[in-house]
């Protein structure tokens, strides 16, 4: 049996080769400057400096997170009643539900952000609303999928034990199935904010050339302008962000269940 | 009580409409007469026309099919027995390589696909086809093992243990043994390998080259100009993907009532 450990070593150079030095790489570019070779390299902060004196930079970075935020808050607001009244359903109706759910999400996001394109493209809507709109349509599912898990795995004799000790059926709401969600909500916050800060093309496609997030910053300095040490700065300033929200929801669910 | 019922119906049927929205839209307007994409003028099926003449857009439906299946196909293997090996190997490898997969599944993808861009420059690879391929196996990877790992987890040891002091050679064992134990986990594996090379965007269009396209890198090079061929490739993707999930449904079931007639 031990011999089949020998069967891992080739994915070890593997993963070593694709995944770590390419993310090393990202790393090494943030912190030089264009034109080094590897003789000669001088390890520098000026891309992070360049980052955060300007203030559109700033600006692109805040947009950003405020897009994440408010699409993972719309979300959470539309998604959590869908979620709980598909909970109440039949058994069967619950699973033809949750198919309806995931179909679309089978078809290429792209090909669908491109028909909101078509469909609000004479609403005369704001392109901020076109790009919400587009995020929201996108990020639904993984919201609803994930609060529905949490809740149809409760127990529902909970429910009727606090019936019987008096809530009304608000009360029972609010003091036990709500909190039993947050597990659900916190899964769904990481599976719709962490996306939703790096999303590049929905913001191209529904917001036109004005509406600059920070993963459309990183598309341009690789793709337009080729200034890849500073593209690398921004994606890891980006990535450090995300790293930090993704902390602190963590933190706030770890203390909800102790408490 | 009766209001509340009829509101969560509603509620759940505006979300469904939401949803499907932009589906019926492409669908219908791929059937339009005229350019526009905001007024239906009549039924035709010119854009169907347009799109099997137009060579790119027939291309970029080639190469997300070929890309996706042998995508699917070397991660699976891979995967899969990569996986094995991790079952039986010490903690300390098993974390240290679930930490480094976990990387390209948690980063932004953007982030995994300036990374590899970075890289194959590094190392003077063109891009295109090649590279295209190699960074859909690289990704793909991570999710096979993902779910092949809780199958292995669950597996009885003395049962491989067994089939060797019978007699099987470990490579006998593994196939004979192992593999038919584990095998909802390695299709699991390999559709979700399958829908990640298929639907891929972000990562295609940072290491693709001239020239090579796939299906979302088309349509985000297409966005510029109305093109309403988009529309009718869209659709097409809409009826295959709907074949598919009836087939997967329908045919469990057909097969069911079978069994229990032969019951």
């Amino acid at each position: 049996m031990k011999s089949f450990r020998r069967l891992v070593y080739p994915y070890i150079v593997w993963a070593f080769i694709f995944i770590v030095i390419p993310m090393l790489m990202i790393v090494f570019y943030a912190f030089t400057k264009q034109g080094n070779s590897v003789l000669t390299v001088k390890f520098t902060f000026d891309n992070f400096i360049r980052f955060f004196q300007d203030k559109i930079f700033i600006d692109v970075l805040l947009r950003s997170l405020k897009l994440a935020v408010i699409t993972t808050v719309i979300c959470i607001i539309i998604g959590y009643p869908c979620a709980y009244f598909i909970a109440k359903l039949k058994p069967n109706s619950q699973g033809l539900m949750i198919l309806l759910i995931t179909i679309p999400m089978w078809i290429n996001m792209l090909v669908r952000t491109y028909a909101w394109r078509g469909i609000l493209l004479e609403t005369g809507l704001s392109p901020e609303i076109k790009v919400y709109i587009g995020m929201v349509y996108n990020f639904l599912p993984f919201m609803i999928l994930q609060i529905y898990t949490s809740l149809s795995k409760m127990d529902k004799s909970l429910i009727a034990a606090a019936n019987d000790l008096g809530c009304d059926n608000r009360m029972a709401f609010l003091k036990v199935t709500l909190p039993l969600s947050v597990p659900g909500i916190i899964s769904g916050i990481t599976l719709v904010f962490l996306p939703a800060v790096s999303s590049f093309f929905i913001p191209k496609l529904l917001g036109g050339g004005s509406y600059v997030l920070v993963g459309n910053l990183v598309e341009n300095y690789f793709v337009t302008t080729g200034d890849w040490n500073f593209g690398s700065a921004v994606s890891l300033i980006m990535t450090i962000v995300i790293l930090i929200s993704m902390y602190f929801t963590r933190k706030f669910d770890y203390e909800k269940e102790n408490n | 009580m009766k209001n509340k019922k009829i509101f969560s119906k509603i509620y759940l049927a505006l979300i469904i409409l939401f949803f499907y929205l932009p589906i019926i839209y492409v669908v219908v307007f791929s059937f339009n007469e005229s350019k526009s994409l905001t007024n239906f003028t009549g039924f035709s099926l010119k854009w169907y026309e347009k799109m099997f003449e137009n060579r790119t857009m027939m291309e970029s439906i080639y190469y997300t099919v070929i890309i996706a299946i042998i995508a699917t196909v070397v991660s699976t293997i891979v995967g899969t027995i990569t996986a094995i090996g991790l079952s039986k190997s010490k903690r300390l490898i098993k974390e240290s390589v679930n930490q480094v997969n976990n990387l390209p599944m948690l980063n932004p993808e953007i982030v995994t696909a300036i990374g590899l861009m970075l890289f194959f420059t590094s190392i003077n690879m063109e891009f295109g086809f090649v590279t295209l391929l190699l960074a859909h196996i690289i990704f793909c990877i991570p999710y096979v093992i993902l779910s092949i790992m809780p199958k292995l987890r669950q597996l009885d040891d003395n049962i491989a243990e067994a089939a060797l002091d019978l007699g099987c050679t470990p490579f006998q064992a593994l196939y004979k043994v192992i593999i038919p134990q584990i095998t909802p986990g390695i299709v699991s594996g390999a559709l979700i390998a399958f829908t990640m090379s298929f639907d891929d965007f972000v990562i295609s269009y940072f290491v693709t080259g001239p020239g090579i396209n796939n299906i979302s890198t088309y349509v985000y090079s297409s966005v510029k100009r109305i093109n309403p061929s988009v529309n009718a490739l869209s659709s097409l993707i809409v009826f295959a993907i709907t074949i598919v999930l009836i087939l997967v449904n329908v045919i469990p079931m057909i097969s069911e009532r079978k069994k229990k007639k032969l019951i």
